[in-house]
């Protein structure tokens, strides 16, 4: 009997496995903006955006229409688990919008929060408002900017963010003054005392080394989230030089209610936080005047 | 008529011989003229390319920052096109040639120390990144990019032995100084931006300029 059954299953498994792979991705808009190719494709009921063509690209931003709360992509979940750990945030600057799927998020649960949102491409802007339902509430403040711009021109203007989100990398291509060591000496000096980094970044490559050097050149005590399905990694960094301690376990049952609903269990991220990262000591940091990210990658 | 002769005008010239009131300056080595050129071309883009880098922390890397470089290299080449070829008029030789490599470097090398001086100045006094960017490439490029430009006319000068081989003169010289271009952009985005430091790869064109200006100049006493 349970032969029969077990049989049943992974035959239905592997049909589902087919069809679903069967089903195509449907590209609903495409435009050429100033600084990439932007696509807007559709499987099923999911949206999702992306800045190239190629097939394996991975998707920036993504809004399952059928469950509009859940948060589709892994890093999405794991940067928001880390800003749920944050206490009453008072103003928050993230460059690089996406979807607009975070600073939604994060106006739900900080409703009084001042969130700054910088975006290099305005086409990006658009699309978050035309399918991500994106509507920028009276809290938020969209700049349309180079994000090193934007960052020395609020240090002239001694401006401080409790928490600075940092997640403009397009799809192939990487913004190289966004990844050296002069640019987060500038983040630290806009972060408020208590002010910590939270950055989307990769996995897989060299790059990857000389991330973590260039991080640990101006946030000592930097932390890792990973996530070994998605291959993501969150970099969580603070100003202060107290150390990082994210109590996934021990969020307020409102947060934890508030997170399970859009698909995240902040304690699964427990097991995948490296409180002490490794990285190859003799990698280079990335500065101003070293910075071939785009050709580290490869 | 005798006017004619000092200034011909160019009805008198078509079907005759060319007999300028200078004589030739000839060069035995047109094989260093030509080397000139190329590393010429060379440094031109490595420099260009290198441009962009050192104004993406102040004015990010938007496509405005990209306009405000290559039309300031334009701006300034087309001058040095010019005063190149003004300045060939007068004397042309290949100690003058070996100069204006020295002079490309000495107006180069300075771009190590106040770029970043430069281009805080500019931060704090233009707050629109388009004009921001144009001014500070029009501050640090400008020079260095003129006298880059006076190369490749000046090189024609030396290397042209008649009016009808002239435009082929012409052509093999722009082969050589954009097939230098063409290298310096591969070279320094591919490999020199990974292998160096942006200030070291600007030492490293400023020596390679003394190096040549150096040739010229050694040529030219030894052809004496």
């Amino acid at each position: 009997m349970i032969r029969i059954k077990l049989i049943f299953i992974s035959l239905s498994l592997i049909t589902t496995i087919c069809v679903a792979s069967s089903i195509e991705a449907r590209i609903i808009h495409r435009e050429k903006s100033l600084y990439s190719n932007v696509l807007i494709n559709q499987k099923d009921s999911t949206l999702c955006l992306q800045f190239s063509i190629r097939r394996n690209q991975r998707n920036q931003s993504c809004l399952d229409l059928n469950r509009p709360n859940v948060f589709v992509l892994e890093y999405v979940r794991m940067m928001m688990a880390a800003i749920a750990t944050e206490i009453d945030p008072r103003s928050i600057l993230m460059i690089g919008m996406g979807g607009g799927t975070i600073p939604t998020a994060i106006s739900e649960l900080y409703p009084t929060a001042l969130i700054t949102i910088v975006e290099i491409d305005e086409a990006v802007v658009r699309m978050a408002n035309q399918y991500f339902n994106f509507v920028p509430t009276k809290v938020m403040d969209i700049a349309v900017q180079d994000g090193r711009v934007f960052v020395k021109r609020a240090i002239e203007d001694q401006k401080a963010f409790d928490i600075v989100l940092l997640d403009a990398f397009n799809g192939d291509y990487i913004p190289e003054h966004l990844l050296t060591q002069e640019f987060l000496q500038e983040v630290k000096q806009i972060l408020s005392q208590d002010g910590i980094v939270i950055a989307n970044t990769f996995t897989g490559s060299r790059l990857n080394q000389h991330e973590s050097a260039t991080y640990n050149s101006v946030f000592p005590n930097f932390v890792n989230i990973k996530s070994g399905a998605s291959r993501n990694r969150v970099i969580v960094a603070k100003n202060s030089q107290s150390e990082i301690r994210l109590n996934f376990n021990k969020l307020p049952a409102t947060t934890d209610e508030w997170l399970r609903k859009r698909g995240v269990d902040a304690r699964d991220y427990m097991k995948t936080i490296e409180y002490n990262p490794s990285w190859n000591k003799n990698a280079r940091i990335l500065t101003d005047q070293y910075s071939p990210a785009n050709l580290l990658i490869h | 008529m005798k006017d004619q002769k000092h200034s011909p005008k160019r009805d008198d010239l078509i079907g005759k011989v060319d007999k300028y009131k200078y004589p030739m300056y000839v060069v035995k080595e047109e094989g260093i003229i030509y080397t000139l050129a190329f590393t010429g071309g060379f440094v031109i883009m490595s420099l260009e390319l290198l441009g962009g880098r050192v104004m993406a922390p102040y004015f990010g890397s938007s496509i405005y920052v990209w306009g405000s470089i290559i039309t300031t290299f334009m701006l300034s080449l087309a001058f040095g096109y010019l005063w190149g070829g003004r300045l060939s008029l007068k004397e042309p030789s290949l100690r003058k040639f070996g100069l204006i490599f020295f002079i490309a470097a000495f107006t180069m090398y300075p771009l190590t120390l106040i770029s970043d001086d430069v281009m805080n100045i500019v931060f704090n006094n233009i707050h629109d990144p388009r004009y921001g960017s144009l001014a500070a490439s029009i501050i640090l490029f400008t020079i260095p990019t003129i006298i880059l430009g006076m190369i490749s006319p000046y090189s024609v000068r030396l290397l042209v032995k008649t009016t009808h081989s002239s435009g082929q003169t012409a052509g093999k010289l722009y082969f050589a100084s954009t097939l230098g271009s063409a290298l310096g952009t591969l070279m320094t985005s591919f490999y020199l931006v990974l292998w160096f430091e942006m200030f070291t790869i600007l030492r490293l064109l400023t020596i390679t300029l003394l190096v040549l200006g150096l040739i010229g100049v050694l040529t030219h006493w030894k052809n004496k």
